[in-house]
């Protein structure tokens, strides 16, 4: 039986939501081009477009700029950009509360510590495994922090009042240890802990940005066979209990896969900040808490914002890669100031 | 849908909260009224089958646990107090997520034409495209009343759907819910505060008082000036107006409260 009233009203709910993330995704496409373009020796659009339809016919040089060093980072930024989306999006849901990110519980804080960890006691004792070390440690200690968060959560039932709290303490536990592993450390060890938390880019390949993308990729799939009850869950728990959602075990898998994606991301380019907090109230503003639309929404508009931070990077001081969290921070902070004070529908 | 319930018993913990309740409930609208902390809610989750209480709840016949969880959505829908969220989600979709359990990754005819239908039946599809937090508090408790119904429910549960809601709304919202209740043949079990309102709304009361049954019945039978000193320790006027519907006029509490003695 079709209605068609009822289509009509819905095509036109629908119809928007799925407007705007197609031009997302190709306004992603432009800013990848853009960013490939950019740099020490600037390409054109023609050079780039050619070189990355037909790596094999065109000159050599433009191939190693390209493909060597340019593609990864921007791909590696819209990958990035995109699971920083994604899990803040996720995070946001589950915890219900929209100061939420995957920073908010620590995880970033953790990496750091992991990372420092391992440029503090273990950088010189394995000679070749430095930067493998340091990610890796970055990763272990991310995850660390995640089971501690989830072990508190299996003791009390897993509200997100819970799951907030136990996130903040570890929170506060990895920043003081942190802070402690810096006054041990000599003036050359600090400093590579503080380049590595101001996140960067151009540690990217092509080996972790394919780790990074099937990582993502699985995440998305895995969340979205969610995405109603994702939506239900925003009508209130009760509700969503009402309606037969298992509240505990769906907040628990979102957490887990959240703090996977999220360890990964700053394992490899350290700490980004802001793009998983401010990401979501955007994605929210354009198409609403429908989350077949809302996650995808998300991860695309992350992607397009850490491409553009990218682009940008490159172009603050000529000549030099400004670090990439720096700037995500510092436009992310009045973009969202101006967010709260221009918002006239308040969705919490 | 004929609702039984046999020696029901449930604790949070120790600390017991219903104790030995037996109801029985048809298609009409019960209310069950008591103190605060008299365990309404707590019922209403144990008929809702989110809380597994002891004893036993028959639908039809059949006890609530051997439903299917399933089959349990489908015939039991539960709206929660204090429901009415602020999801950026236009009524459409908030109305559409009353099903759910049948949600397919893309959405069906079936399910479209069966949401306009709920927002028709409430006449609300006006406010179809309309954003959640938008909407007036009473225009909320639609949307949620939608939201229930459109599983075509046997058993309708709601906790407080009053709340906060002005005289004019509260008594519309009766309105809505008797009518539903009588066109959809529907087992509707509402806990409620007010005693006026579910004096004048309610076909059956249940007395619910320290996780006990007091009393249930006719309005008329259950609210007396009686009751309401020793359940809710108040001074109370009772008179039956001429539809034979009882009105309560709280005088004062039975315990004195204020400087000196």
């Amino acid at each position: 039986m079709t209605n068609v009233e009822a289509t009509s009203i819905y095509g036109e709910i629908a119809g928007k939501k799925l407007f705007l993330l197609l031009l997302i995704a190709s306004a992603i496409v432009l800013t990848v081009i853009v960013d490939v373009m950019t740099g020490p020796a600037p390409l054109s659009l023609g050079e780039v477009v050619s070189t990355i339809l037909s790596p094999a016919s065109n000159d050599q040089s433009f191939y190693v700029i390209v493909w060597t060093f340019r593609l990864p980072v921007a791909l590696m930024a819209v990958v990035i950009g995109a699971a920083l989306g994604l899990a803040g999006a996720v995070m946001q849901t589950i915890l219900n509360n929209p100061l939420a990110s995957p920073y908010t519980l620590g995880i970033s804080s953790a990496a750091g510590f992991g990372a420092a960890l391992a440029v503090v006691f273990g950088m010189g004792v394995v000679p070749f495994a430095d930067a493998v070390l340091v990610t890796g440690n970055a990763f272990v200690f991310a995850l660390l922090c995640c089971m501690m968060i989830y072990a508190v959560a299996r003791l009390k039932r897993a509200s997100s009042e819970t799951l907030v709290l136990a996130g903040i303490a570890v929170l506060f536990m990895f920043d003081s240890l942190l802070m402690l592993l810096q006054y041990l450390g000599n003036p050359e060890q600090v400093q590579a802990i503080v380049f590595w938390m101001f996140g960067s880019l151009t540690k990217a390949t092509w080996t972790k940005l394919g780790i990074m993308a099937v990582g993502l990729l699985a995440s998305v799939l895995i969340i979205m066979v969610d995405a109603w009850k994702l939506t239900t869950l925003r009508l209130g728990e009760d509700k969503a209990k009402g309606l037969g959602v298992n509240v505990e075990r769906l907040r628990l898998k979102g957490f887990i896969l959240i703090s996977v994606l999220t360890a990964t991301s700053v394992a490899f380019v350290g700490s980004i900040g802001f793009v998983g907090l401010v990401v979501p109230h955007i994605a929210r503003m354009l198409v609403g808490e429908d989350h077949r639309f809302f996650l995808p929404l998300s991860a695309l508009t992350g992607a397009l914002m850490l491409s553009a931070a990218s682009i940008l990077s490159k172009n603050v001081v000529p000549g030099i890669i400004f670090p990439i969290g720096v700037l995500t921070s510092l436009i992310g902070i009045p973009f969202f100031v101006w967010l709260i004070f221009s918002r006239k529908r308040g969705y919490w | 849908m004929k609702l039984e319930v046999r020696q029901l018993t449930f604790g949070y913990r120790t600390v017991p909260v219903l104790k030995d309740v037996c109801i029985d409930a048809g298609p009409m609208v019960t209310a069950v009224i008591g103190p605060n902390a008299a365990g309404k809610s707590t019922l209403l989750k144990c008929l809702s089958g989110i809380l597994k209480p002891e004893g036993s709840i028959l639908l039809d016949g059949k006890d609530l646990k051997e439903y299917k969880s399933d089959e349990l959505l489908q015939a039991v829908s539960y709206l929660p107090q204090d429901s009415a969220s602020n999801a950026a989600l236009t009524v459409f979709e908030a109305v559409l997520l009353g099903r759910l359990n049948s949600l397919g990754w893309t959405v069906t005819d079936e399910d479209l034409s069966l949401t306009l239908d709920a927002l028709e039946k409430l006449g609300i599809e006006g406010l179809a495209k309309r954003p959640l937090n938008e909407l007036s508090g009473g225009q909320k408790q639609m949307v949620s009343i939608a939201q229930s119904i459109i599983r075509k429910p046997g058993v309708l549960l709601m906790d407080e759907p009053t709340n906060s809601l002005d005289l004019q709304h509260q008594l519309e919202l009766f309105d809505v819910i008797r009518t539903i209740t009588e066109d959809n043949n529907m087992t509707t079990v509402v806990a409620l505060h007010d005693l006026n309102l579910a004096a004048r709304y309610a076909d059956n009361i249940i007395l619910l008082n320290c996780g006990k049954i007091e009393a249930m019945g006719s309005p008329g039978s259950v609210i007396t000036e009686d009751m309401i000193r020793t359940v809710y320790g108040v001074n109370a006027r009772v008179t039956i107006d001429n539809e034979g519907i009882p009105q309560i006029i709280p005088i004062n509490s039975t315990r004195y409260c204020g400087p000196g003695k």
